[in-house]
């Protein structure tokens, strides 16, 4: 896709794993596994300049360390596994999404008068989802975006998300462990071995 | 009128009823006799020791004798903000900025007071100027180290909320705002409190002192005003140059929240 940004990596270097390079096409969706405690996130938090790490990444011809690092996380966008929520009311986190938005993860426009404190994990983690799509990032760091909900839940949140990423042709890192879902969601699989990015080919 | 004068044999029949009070919760089994004893016998000697470097004070008169005192309070102050906290700010940060916020707010609000207000012949007459800052930097020092530990407590707490704010791009003045203004009210509080109650609730112990010294009452209540006034003044400065400074100690030149720069909180 002309005109939008890729996503690459260059030698970053977090915790244990050193010199992950990737790049990331516009619109293309690559998935990260390995064992829990390898650094999957870790690297995510890298990636959105959250943690101190080694090396650079670049959206497009913008460098991470040439931004203010709030700039940098508005286009490079993280979504935890888990999402916090610090005001009383859903809407208060993000002004009037749209109503199609909303009725593709199966809420209505009420939802955002909802308490947060009465949202299950798996609402919280769809609202979390759109309240980053909401914000028109640049990119997208998905951390197990589906952990918490079900099946047709999972399917559904997945067609939402492949549409929007392919319409606004963001690179996108998404963390997952379930093999059907890779297969579903991604255009290529990495997996983190010990210290390094190892691809993992389809036919494996 | 003159004060009337108290003799030693007078404080201690005080003292024994410390000691009496001390012995009666011994004997119930709760606990405080001791550090009832301790508390007194520090009050003691602290208070005996400050009397003496008092006197002395007042009969040299002495610029540099009065700077050196104050300085002297300040790092104790400091010390004493330092003391307080649940999780301080590794390397001195804590110190560093309980002392600068103290400094600029006390001492710049004492000098103002003195100078312009009071007006005593020399400004730093250290009847007026000793007592004035002390009342100062008692009050900062409770008003810094309530905020300095509420903001560096409820960042512990919510950290994963400030990350979460940061992953949506807000800049850290923003993800900590909530922080920010929380340690900012438990700062001020007591303060606000003590205006409100003063004289309904509580007789402020200035103006009770002066009153007892001989002190018509209405001159007195405009001293306790004045007093009241500065030591917000001195408070609300010194809060906000803490939580100001503290927080942006909480982050790095990259806007990363930096909980690896808290100590560990005292068990």
């Amino acid at each position: 896709m002309v005109g939008y940004p890729s996503l690459s990596l260059v030698r970053v270097g977090v915790g244990t794993l050193i010199e992950a390079s990737l790049d990331i096409a516009p619109g293309e969706i690559h998935c990260l596994t390995g064992p829990s405690g390898s650094g999957k996130s870790r690297l995510l938090r890298a990636v959105a300049d959250l943690e101190p790490h080694a090396g650079e990444v670049w959206l497009g011809d913008i460098a991470q360390s040439s931004l203010p690092a709030h700039a940098w996380r508005g286009r490079v966008m993280l979504v935890p596994a888990e999402s916090q929520w610090w005001a009383e009311r859903v809407g208060e986190h993000m002004l009037r999404p749209s109503d199609t938005d909303l009725e593709a993860l199966g809420f209505t426009p009420e939802v955002l008068d909802w308490q947060v404190a009465r949202l299950s994990s798996g609402e919280k983690q769809r609202l979390a989802l759109l309240r980053a799509v909401w914000r028109e990032p640049a990119t997208l760091l998905l951390d197990e975006p589906t952990a918490n909900l079900d099946d047709a839940t999972t399917r559904r949140v997945e067609t939402w998300l492949i549409q929007r990423i392919r319409d606004r042709g963001w690179p996108v890192i998404w963390v997952a462990h379930d093999p059907d879902q890779i297969a579903r969601v991604a255009q290529r699989h990495w997996r983190i071995a010990g210290s390094e990015l190892i691809e993992v080919t389809a036919w494996m | 009128m003159d004060v009337i004068a108290l003799g030693w044999w007078q404080l201690a029949l005080a003292a024994l009823l410390v000691v009496a009070l001390a012995g009666c919760t011994a004997i119930a089994r709760l606990g405080m006799g001791k550090s009832l004893i301790i508390a007194a016998t520090r009050t003691i000697i602290q208070l005996a020791l400050v009397g003496l470097v008092l006197e002395a004070l007042f009969a040299s008169a002495r610029l540099h004798w009065v700077a050196l005192m104050a300085l002297a309070m300040l790092l104790i102050a400091g010390r004493e903000v330092t003391a307080r906290q649940q999780r301080r700010l590794l390397n001195g940060w804590t110190f560093g900025i309980g002392t600068v916020a103290m400094f600029l707010s006390s001492f710049t609000v004492t000098v103002l007071t003195l100078t312009l207000i009071i007006g005593p012949e020399p400004w730093y007459r250290p009847q007026y100027a000793i007592p004035l800052l002390g009342m100062m930097l008692g009050n900062t020092m409770t008003g810094v180290a309530l905020a300095l530990d509420r903001l560096t407590d409820t960042a512990w707490r919510q950290r994963a909320v400030i990350e979460n704010r940061l992953m949506l791009g807000e800049p850290w003045q923003l993800a900590v705002g909530d922080i920010r203004r929380e340690a900012m009210r438990s700062g001020l509080m007591p303060m606000i409190n003590a205006m409100a109650a003063a004289g309904v609730v509580s007789l402020p112990g200035m103006m009770t002192g002066q009153i007892l010294a001989g002190t018509s009452p209405a001159l007195a209540v405009k001293y306790q005003i004045l007093v009241m006034f500065t030591i917000t003044l001195g408070t609300g400065f010194g809060t906000l140059a803490a939580v100001a400074a503290g927080s942006r100690r909480l982050f790095d030149d990259r806007q990363r929240l930096r909980l690896d720069r808290l100590s560990r909180p005292r068990g």
